[in-house]
């Protein structure tokens, strides 16, 4: 099972990708994104 | 392979960073590749960043997750975690060393002849406090009446976004100037204080501070880059420990050779001359290869 470690891993965090996509993550994240981030620059 | 890697910093920062007119249109690009998260340290606040920052866009989930319980938009940060564990688990902590173009930066910096001053070794467990609680506790639990918590590490720590961000907005918009107040004071300080020690230290952010290499770190030892090495045919030349950015000691057996904080700049595998470092990329872990694999400088 070990030896599989790095392939069930890499499928795992596949898996969580397609969960984040499936739930909109990505539109948040971009949204955050596109946004100037007055905390980032140190004046919000 | 070290021309290489200076070659792919460089590549991958220009592409991170390649919307140039900000000089003239909106002050950051708002196109859809600020879908994708990059894999280095970039501010997404930056007026030339293309991509966003997988820190800042963890913090945002992180810090709105209370409030989604109720409005029902529950983000986990499983995208953002998706993302870096896709490439963590293939390369491990190689983005550090040929992607990231703080990474980059440091290294500039600690060309510059001056006296170099070793890492003190304890120091090594920041990245992993910083994470913990700057990126994940901090923005998940300190919230204000709204619910809604605050980006801990890009507000109080994060040197990226005064440097990326920070400097190059406010030089461009007078309004945020007269904003700009004692947070930004300190944030510069804070980015002075870290480029001054990485002048003088190796990868001091990386070693000390980066939970973004914190996350990588921790698929160094299950990812498919692996590294392998042959204390048999080692000549205790110490030249592996002389070239590495970040101290890794495994020629003695003081740190393992897939070591979290190992960026995989592979500068240890170029430099042996005796060869007992190999290295091999596989989805299933095989037994020690016997087939050393060499590298051209």
């Amino acid at each position: 099972m070990k030896r599989y470690l790095p392939l069930l891993t890499t499928f795992a965090f596949i898996a969580l990708l397609v969960l984040g996509i499936w739930s909109g993550e990505v539109h948040a994240v971009w949204h955050k994104a596109v946004t100037v981030c007055l905390s980032c620059m140190g004046i919000g | 392979m070290e021309h290489m890697r200076r070659r792919s910093q460089y590549i991958f920062t220009l592409l991170a960073n390649a919307y140039w007119l900000f000089l003239w249109k909106s002050p950051i690009y708002q196109g859809p590749l600020k879908k994708i998260c990059f894999p280095g340290l970039n501010c997404h606040s930056c007026p030339a960043a293309t991509m966003s920052c997988p820190l800042g866009a963890l913090q945002n989930l992180l810090a709105a997750l209370r409030p989604g319980i109720h409005t029902g938009q529950l983000h986990i940060g499983a995208y953002v975690l998706g993302s870096l564990g896709l490439t963590g688990s293939v390369a491990g902590r190689m983005p550090c060393g040929w992607i990231c173009p703080f990474g980059l930066l440091q290294e500039w910096l600690f060309r510059l002849p001056v006296p170099k001053i070793p890492f003190w070794r304890p120091l090594r467990r920041g990245p992993s406090l910083f994470l913990i609680v700057f990126v994940v506790l901090l923005p998940l639990l300190v919230t204000d009446l709204s619910g809604y918590g605050s980006v801990w590490f890009c507000k109080y720590v994060c040197p990226a976004g005064t440097l990326e961000a920070g400097i190059p907005l406010l030089s461009l918009d007078q309004g945020l100037r007269s904003a700009a107040g004692r947070l930004f004071a300190y944030k510069l300080v804070i980015l002075i204080l870290l480029l001054t020690w990485c002048v003088f230290t190796s990868r001091a952010f990386c070693r000390a501070v980066c939970p973004l290499g914190a996350v990588y770190g921790l698929f160094n030892r299950v990812s498919w880059l692996q590294f392998r090495f042959h204390p048999d045919r080692c000549v205790q030349c110490k030249a592996c420990l002389t070239v590495c950015p970040t101290g890794v000691s495994f020629y003695n057996g003081l740190d393992d050779i897939n070591s979290d904080s190992c960026i995989r700049c592979l500068r240890c595998l170029s430099i042996c001359p005796a060869n007992a470092v190999s290295m091999e990329f596989s989805p299933i872990r095989k037994d020690i290869r016997k087939a050393v694999v060499t590298t051209g400088s």
